[in-house]
């Protein structure tokens, strides 16, 4: 990005200020080096997102952004229905929900070393991963409803994980306000036997190793000691959230016309919150953060079910489920008034509620909500903690993971499946997936430099590092 | 005039989809082989076909249809197409599909296509009269 377009305000803080048909300003919170590599297409689509009506303060871009479709992929904006605000279907993204949980085990990387080989094979099998793979699980009309109206806490009441998760889940695990009958039976038919399956492309389950902390005492009440492993599941609500995602986007283009509200670009389709469309998208797409949480639920149940055929006395306790592309209804104070009722719309975004905030679970609160941040299967991922600045900031929202440095294009010319998979195992990593093709694309060089994304999160005052995680097990889909 | 053939070209995180034909018709038919191609490089026998239909008053948004047709086929009947022939009218598109079951050994699928987006979207006919159709495709 061409930085004599934006005002630096600070080592992380860019500005553009609002011209043309921008309604207020967009601000990126990255260092030097992220925003002089992300694309010029960010700096568009951010410029557009700003120039949607009812919009509050600034369109927000995070450390991790790039080039998405309508809205860049790394982004947050938050508009108020009373003020002609809108939904947008693409502001989403198709995979609805699409998030991460992670799971502590309290198992040192001593005890899971001489049996990694045989628990990655048994990982592979039992969790199903990439396409083509089948789920043992098949929804008739009856609990298709049901799921979608209770997400993780229908499918603990199906004996498919554990009350005691559902309080570190975000919404407690059941989104409130889904509605079933907006989701099209197009949408639901996809659906039908994809409960607890992993998808493809950059969705994961990985088997990692607490390597460093960087805050024992937020560290200490997540649960995350040095040395010991964690279960991380990537993944959203599959093929019921695409078709979602590609419905609404037709469907609001011509909505978006007749509330007279002009797109630059086709892609950021959108309706008036008030409006029919607006309030069917918002039932529908809610039913599918629901379907999210339920798939992460049941495939954490997978792995409790391997990992107790294992280590008989292992008890995975879950940290925390987020969802990194959503819009909630959210509290939020904007412009120094008070706290207002606002879409919260984050695409590649992950929610980062500092210290005592409400929602969060009692034994969290002091420290503020665990952020997930996926990097790639060989430099780790981290836990970081949302901050009191992040409200301020950014709407309490932080960076969601990585970010692809390079495209599924170019890194399938550089690379080869099998060479990865050599190169990682020498690092003692083990690759389980059906696709060589598929590891080529999600080279880790391929994808930026998570410390750099974390570093600069923590520097902007969105979230601050608690811990890395060194991948040793990636079941890759 | 060039032959008909397709492409992928780079987008950060997707796949970009890029069909070119003497025909419109065609260009939408090497557009859909470039979709497959997101997901693998192996033979597809043509064991199986489906019909579809689909229809918008504006080509770019016919086009779109088209690949969330396939995507939506593909997913709910868990096969994977080799072959399309695509039949237009002003705004009304019929394809049919060849192909087969999705198999993990033998497909080795790289990545499944969440939909088709309106991002990078173009159905023209370029200087050399050649028709060309692409979008970027979520993966």
């Amino acid at each position: 990005m061409d930085l004599s377009r934006l005002i630096r305000i600070d080592g992380t803080t860019w500005q553009i200020e609002p011209t043309g048909a921008m309604r207020v300003p967009a601000v990126i919170y990255a260092g030097e080096g992220l925003v002089r590599e992300m694309d010029e297409k960010v700096y568009e689509q951010t410029v557009n997102v700003a120039s949607l009506p009812g919009i509050v303060k600034a369109a927000y871009v995070m450390p991790d952004a790039h080039w998405g479709y309508g809205f860049p992929i790394g982004g947050v904006a938050a508009f108020d229905a009373d003020e002609g605000g809108v939904v947008s279907a693409g502001g989403v993204g198709f995979d609805v929900s699409c998030g991460v949980r992670t799971m502590l085990s309290h198992l040192k990387v001593s005890q899971i070393a001489p049996v990694q080989k045989e628990f990655a094979d048994s990982l592979f099998q039992q969790i199903p991963a990439g396409l083509g793979s089948k789920g043992a699980i098949t929804l008739d009309h009856v609990e298709m409803e049901a799921m979608l109206k209770g997400g993780a806490r229908w499918a603990v009441e199906r004996g498919w994980g554990e009350t005691r998760d559902l309080e570190r889940i975000e919404e407690h695990g059941e989104m409130v306000g889904a509605e079933p009958s907006c989701v099209s039976d197009r949408a639901k038919e996809r659906q039908q036997r994809e409960m607890g399956t992993l998808g493809s492309g950059n969705h994961y389950l990985e088997v990692q190793a607490i390597s460093e902390v960087f805050d024992k005492e937020a560290a200490g009440c997540f649960g995350l000691e040095p040395d010991e492993v964690v279960v991380t599941i990537h993944c959203g609500s599959r093929g019921l959230g695409h078709q979602i995602g590609t419905e609404f986007l037709r469907e609001m283009l011509p909505a978006a016309a007749a509330a007279g509200i002009s797109l630059p670009d086709r892609e950021l389709a959108c309706a008036p919150i008030k409006a029919n469309v607006g309030q069917r998208y918002l039932g529908a797409m809610r039913s599918a953060i629901n379907c999210a949480l339920a798939n992460r639920e049941i495939i954490g149940h997978y792995a409790r079910r391997v990992f107790s055929h294992f280590f008989p006395n292992a008890n995975l306790d879950l940290l925390f489920d987020v969802s990194h592309n959503t819009c909630k209804v959210e509290s939020h104070k904007a412009n120094g008034g008070n706290s207002r009722q606002l879409f919260v719309h984050r695409k590649g975004a992950t929610r980062a509620f500092g210290p005592n905030h409400p929602d969060l679970p009692q034994a969290l609160r002091t420290i503020g909500q665990p952020v997930l941040i996926g990097g790639s299967m060989g430099t780790g991922s981290y836990v970081l903690a949302g901050c009191l600045s992040s409200e301020e900031k950014s709407f309490a929202s932080a960076c969601h993971g990585a970010g692809r440095a390079m495209s599924r294009h170019t890194a399938l010319k550089k690379w080869r499946g099998r060479q990865i998979v050599d190169e990682l195992a020498e690092h003692g990593i083990i690759i389980r997936s059906p696709s060589m093709r598929g590891i080529a694309e999600e080279a880790p060089g391929a994808y930026k430099d998570a410390e750099a994304v974390v570093l600069s999160a923590e520097e902007a005052g969105l979230a601050k590092r608690v811990a890395r995680l060194r991948p040793l097990i990636c079941i890759k889909g | 005039m060039p032959p008909a053939r397709w492409e992928h070209f780079p987008h950060s995180a997707d796949v970009g989809i890029r069909g070119y034909a003497a025909t419109l018709p065609e260009a939408f038919e090497q557009a859909a082989l470039a979709l497959t191609g997101i997901v693998t490089d192996a033979e597809i026998e043509p064991r199986t076909s489906v019909e579809v239909t689909c229809e918008a008053s504006d080509l770019e948004v016919l086009f779109v249809e088209w690949l969330n047709a396939i995507i939506f086929e593909m997913a709910v009947r868990n096969m994977i197409f080799g072959g399309f022939k695509v039949t237009l009218t002003d705004t009304a598109l019929r394809g049919t599909l060849w192909g087969e079951t999705l198999d993990q050994a033998k497909h080795a699928p790289a990545c499944e296509p969440k939909g088709a987006t309106y991002t990078a979207l173009r159905v023209a006919q370029e200087p050399d009269e050649t028709w060309s159709a692409s979008c970027i495709i979520d993966v």
